[in-house]
Formats: structure tokens, sequence, C-alpha cells
């Protein structure tokens, strides 16, 4: 099982992972039109860069725009949760360790307790995430399964990592199924929401563009967000 | 009955259809008639396949329901934070299960979707700009809109906008004879205050090529003369042309698409046939969203800009105010506190924010920004054809209370509002709520204020 997990299926699932995200990339790129969309996307290319840039910048930067600034404490969440989803498992030391192992290659590596606290952190951001949908009547009516189960399926590779990682119980149970909740995790991040992983960056970049060619950004100094 | 005689899939091309419509006081029958209207399911379809694509279906799917859009619609905060208000909520609720159920849908279902499309969002695109995903909600509402125009789910007064933009090339019945007429009756009418005031039809070469808003000539004619007194006093070398000379949009806001490319094409063809340097458009803030800055995409123009170089008319006030082509009196600029409503047509979607400040440096003593101002401003309440249609006339009107209140925040009582939507929604709400403010376009402010030459001093002054 160990094999089988940390061999094919990691193959498999990285594989899923990196052309399922290629292709909704080319999906969405293929599916605009300048003439539907109202945006003359590849007129006027350094507007339209610029208004990508900036739209993609100030959403990246905490407290950046306007609405980040409104809402300081799910700006807070958003951004610890975001840092430790990506930080935690590119930069743990037992990671790369396996990855120069089997693929030849490793990135720098973070310290064991650093990586202890990006886990509660994102273990602590989902689960104040998950109070959120429910305390606010404005996110309760909107929030469906889907919500809970992507924050479910985001935050179970860390449960169970950690508790691997401190041999609670069964140490190779919890390896085994750390791992098979990191490989669905990332198999289901180009077929559902999780899209956002590159799409964020498709949308906020073509909303950039219609304000930076069409909506004033030719006029303006650009749009405050 | 699958089609009404009024309510019904077809365009209105012809004035006999126009008239029956207009003889249906209120759309009685008409939305009657809708009532019994059917869904033509594999046209909805195949117009849903052309029109959601990869860039709405990416919107509708990764929206992470967080909520931060509620706050960002005036409907929301208006209406008590009613969850329902959430743009969200809303868009998912029609245009995501529209999708999701392939247009299987039924007349009630497309009832209420015309119902949230036009009573619960102006398409604003506020909340937009409050997504971190940049899912423009306001956006799809209007495309939305269109998908509703194709079924004949469209608002009386929408369906009759459409008819005269298609039968008049504008949005009411003023034909080309009956504007020309209003031109040189207006100059006649002002010449004795104004001497040598002229209103010049169809001259080729000009600097200006100024383009209004149907009301105008139907019910303001007198901001004509006021247009044409401005140019006069900054020496313009300007003309208005006999034909296409209206850029308003009733169509865009009703999501006739055909109807919105024969308008703006009226426009450019008397670009074309004039030769203008540049064009003004009228103090209207969706006119100039038309024709200006989506017309030239209804047109097919691969570059997105129109013809010849458009303005809106707050960038020529501030240009002619900047160059000294008009010269405010300082003892005439407003004393009192002023504050000045930022349109989403031409600030938000169209970038003259700062041109609208630059204005208000030369003309007012004690200006005051509404908070949120700039980009960031909320409708006034009546955006995106709402102001016109009696079906949700109660929703426009607790709509309005953010703008009651954004303005009486500011203590003014003088509101500057250079867009018709605005200016008509900002009427309505002194009217219902009373809170004893004034509001004005920009031209009789203007006029109140400039220095004018010797030679063009009304009579009685000399
Ligand atoms: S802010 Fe954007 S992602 Fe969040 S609920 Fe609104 S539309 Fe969805
Ligand atoms: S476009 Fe404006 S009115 Fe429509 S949902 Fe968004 S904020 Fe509300
Ligand atoms: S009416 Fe005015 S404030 Fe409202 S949407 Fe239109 S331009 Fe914006």
């Amino acid at each position: 099982m160990y094999e089988f997990v940390t061999g094919p299926l990691a193959w498999i699932s990285f594989g899923i992972f990196f052309i399922g995200l290629i292709y909704r990339l080319v999906w969405y790129i293929r599916g605009l039109n300048w003439q539907l969309d109202r945006v003359a996307y590849t007129q006027h290319v350094s507007y339209g860069v610029k208004g990508a840039l900036r739209s993609i910048f100030y959403w990246m930067m905490p407290y950046g725009t306007r609405s980040w600034r409104d809402n300081p404490g799910f700006t807070f969440l958003v951004f610890i949760l975001h840092i430790g989803l990506l930080a935690t498992p590119i930069f743990l030391k037992g990671h790369n360790i396996l990855l120069m192992e089997r693929w030849g290659f490793s990135f720098w590596t973070i310290s064991e307790s650093t990586a202890d606290v990006l886990t509660v952190v994102v273990i602590a951001a989902i689960v104040f995430l998950i109070l959120r949908r429910i305390a606010k009547p404005e996110v309760r009516l909107i929030t469906d399964i889907h919500d809970y189960l992507m924050l479910l399926m985001a935050v179970a590779p860390f449960i169970t990592g950690i508790l691997a990682h401190y041999q609670v119980g069964n140490y190779r149970f919890w390896l085994i199924l750390h791992m098979l909740c990191g490989e669905i995790l990332l198999i289901a991040i180009p077929f559902t929401k999780l899209s956002h992983f590159v799409l964020f960056f498709a949308s906020r970049a073509q909303l950039g563009m219609d304000y930076g060619i069409k909506r004033g950004g030719m006029k303006g100094k650009g749009l405050a967000w | 009955m699958p089609e009404g005689k009024l309510c019904n899939k077809q365009t209105v091309d012809a004035k006999e259809q126009l008239d029956a419509l207009l003889a249906d006081k209120g759309g009685k029958q008409y939305y009657e008639e809708m009532n019994h209207l059917d869904v033509d399911k594999k046209a909805l379809r195949a117009t849903l396949k052309n029109v959601v694509r990869s860039r709405f279906k990416t919107w509708l799917e990764i929206c992470s329901h967080c909520g931060l859009c509620a706050e960002s619609c005036f409907y929301f905060l208006a209406n008590d934070r009613d969850p329902k208000q959430v743009p969200s909520y809303k868009i998912q609720a029609t245009l995501g299960k529209l999708l999701k159920r392939k247009g299987d849908v039924d007349n009630a279902f497309m009832q209420e979707c015309m119902d949230s499309a036009f009573s619960k969002c102006t398409c604003c695109t506020r909340c937009g700009v409050y997504c971190p995903f940049g899912i423009d909600t306001g956006l799809m509402f209007a495309y939305m809109r269109g998908i509703l125009f194709s079924q004949g789910f469209s608002p009386w007064e929408m369906k009759i906008g459409t008819g005269m933009h298609r039968i008049y090339r504008a949005q009411m019945d003023v034909t080309t004879e009956d504007w020309v007429e209003t031109c040189e009756w207006m100059a006649e009418e002002y010449e004795d205050d104004w001497p040598g005031l002229k209103i010049p039809v169809d001259v080729q070469n000009a600097d200006i090529m100024y383009t209004v808003n149907a009301r105008e000539p139907k019910h303001y004619p007198e901001d004509l003369a006021e247009a044409a007194i401005l140019f006069r006093v900054a020496g313009e070398n300007w003309t208005v042309p006999s034909e296409g000379w209206e850029e308003t949009s009733l169509a865009m806001f009703a999501g006739d698409g055909a109807a919105c490319k024969m308008q703006v094409e009226s426009v450019y063809d008397a670009m074309d046939r004039l030769k203008p340097k540049r064009m003004v458009v009228t103090e209207c803030g969706h006119a100039y969203r038309a024709t200006v800055i989506e017309g030239p995409y209804w047109a097919g123009i691969k570059s997105g800009q129109p013809p010849v170089e458009s303005i809106h008319y707050v960038e020529w006030v501030a240009e002619a105010l900047r160059t000294g082509k008009l010269k405010i009196d300082p003892s005439k600029k407003i004393k009192e506190p002023v504050t000045y409503q930022d349109s989403c047509n031409y600030i938000r979607n169209g970038g003259l924010g700062d041109v609208a400040r630059e204005i208000m440096g030369y003309i007012a003593e004690d200006f005051r920004e509404m908070d949120p101002c700039r980009e960031h401003n909320f409708c006034c309440g009546g955006g995106g054809g709402l102001n016109g249609i009696g079906r949700y006339r109660e929703q426009r009107n607790v709509g309005l209370k953010i703008k009651r209140d954004q303005i009486l925040a500011t203590g003014a009582k003088l509101v500057v509002a250079p867009c018709h939507n605005c200016w008509d929604a900002i009427r309505d709400l002194e009217e219902i709520y009373k809170i004893g403010i004034r509001w004005s376009f920009l031209k009789p402010l203007l006029i109140s204020m400039i220095d004018v030459p010797e030679h063009f001093k009304p009579t009685e002054e000399e």
C-alpha cells in the first residue's frame, strides 16, 4: 500500500493536477471572445497588461484592496490559510526528502517547528472559516455542501499529517491516510472550486484587462481596487 | 396561448406594434400575457451556449460563497441586510440555476429571473470591485437581461424602449424633424438673451460633434440651449448631427443587442458623414457607456474605440476650465456645501473620477465627498433603467435610501449630478424622503458662474 501510494498514485495525482490545471487555463482563455465579452484583449496591450497586473497584485497583497480592508478578520484568515496551505507541503522536510529520493530534486526546507505552527494555523483558520459560515446569515444562505467539502478536503492532509508526525496511534495508518488525502486534494483541484488555484489569476487578469482597456483604464489612473 | 399579442419574443420594429404597446397603459395586458408566455427551451439552450462561456462559467463555479460582495451591494444594505440580496445569491438563483437546468425552466422561473435582473440589480458593477475573484455579478445580470429579452421576458417599458430605438433611433419618439426643429426653436428662444446664439446642424469637419439624450429635446430643451451657450462662450466650433444625435440606449438596459448595434451605428454614421474631430456626449452616464464604451463592440470595431475620439461632457468642461476657454467668476463660485454624484457608468466604468474633482475644484468652495466615492460610489438607486419601470417602483424606492443617507452625511444641500439617471433618482428621492436637497446638472450651474465675453453678453445687461 505504502509503495502504491507513494509511487504510481503520486505520479497519477500530480499528473492530473498539472495537466488538469493547464487544461482549465487553456479552456478559460479559449472561451474568451473580444466581441462577446466586449474587451479588446489583443489591442492596447500595455493597458491590458497593466490592468491585469494591477488587478492581481492588489488582491494578492494582504489588505491591498478596499474589500480586504473592510473585512480585516476574514482577510487575516484567508491569507494565513493560503500561506499555510502552500508553504507547508512545499517546504516540509519530509516531503523534500521524498522528492529527492523519488524524483531527484528538492526545495529548501522549513524547520519542523515552523511546519507545526503552520499546520495548526491552517487547521485553526479553517475552523474559524467554518464558524464564520455558520454565524453570518448572509454567508450561511449562500453556503452549500460543496463549500464545507472543500474546506474539509483542504484540511484533511494537515490533520492526518500532524497525527502521523506525532505518531498518535498507528503511524503507518495515519501516514498512508495522509498521503491519500493529499492526493485526493491534488486530483480535486482542477475539477472543483479549488480550480481557483489558477482561475483566480485568470479571472483577475480578465477583469483587470476589462477595466484597463475598456472601463476607464485608458483615461484615469486605473481602478483603485 | 404561447405568444401574446403584446408580450412575445418578437422585436418591435413597426410603429403599429409600438403604438399597441403604448396604448396598454401600465402594461396591464402585457404582463397578463406574460403569464402565459411559453419558454422556447431549445432556443434558450442555444442562447445559453453562446452567452455563457468560460468567463461566466468560471465565475459561477469558483465563487467561494465568501459573502464579501454582500455589503458592496446597496440593495443588501437598503433591505436590512437581507441575505437574499447578496449578489452571489442573486446570480446563483437565476443564471446559475438556469445553467444547471440547461434551460429546462418554466414561465414562473423566467419571471422570477426578470424580477431579479431588473429590481434587484442595477448592473452598477460595484460588487465586482469587492470580490476577490473579480466576479462581476452586475455584468452577468446585464447579459442575463439579454437572455430574458430573447425569450420575451422584459419589463413593459424596456420592450417599448427597444422599439423606440429600432424605429426612431432614439429612446423616445423624436423624429429627425422634431430634433432639428427643437434645435432651431431653442436657438431662437434664447437669442434675445444670448445674441448670435446658434445650434449648428450638420456642419462638416467641426471640432466637436455634440450628441444628446432624447429626453433633452423631448422634455428639457433648455438643456440644449445651455449647451449651445457654453460652447459659444468657450468659442468652440461645434455642430449637432441631424441624424445620429441620440446617445442613450434603453436597448442596453433591456439586453436587446441588435437594437444596441442599430443605435450606436446611427451615431457612428453621423461621425462618418460629418467628420468631426471629436464627439462630446451630454451629461448622461449610460449614454456615454453605451456609445463610447460598449458601442464599438456592438458595431464590431476591433480596437474597441469609437470612430472618432469621444468624450463625456465632464471631460469637455474640465478641459475648457483648464485651458481657460471657460472662466469662472470667483465671486460666483458655489459657496454652500455641495456634493457630487459619481455615476457608475462614467466614473467606475469610465475612469473619470479625477475629471469630476477637477471641475468641482473650479466651481465649488465647499466641496464635500460622499462616502464612499469615486469608483467605489454606490449606485444612485435608479440605474439599469430602473427609474423608468413601474413594476419595480417600490423596490427602487427602498434602494434610494442608501443614496439618501450618503447625501445627508455630507451635510450638503446641493447635489451635482451630471447623469440623467442619477439626476432623476435624486429628484425622486427628494420627492419621497423630503430631505430638503436640490440637484443640478453642470450646465445651468456653469452658466450662472462664467465670465461672459462682451460681444455675447445677454442683452438686458448691455
Ligand atoms: S465576493 Fe465573490 S466569491 Fe465571494 S460570494 Fe461574492 S461573488 Fe462569490
Ligand atoms: S451590480 Fe450593483 S446592484 Fe447589482 S448586485 Fe452588484 S452591487 Fe448589487
Ligand atoms: S443611475 Fe447613476 S448611479 Fe445608478 S447605475 Fe446608473 S450611473 Fe450608476
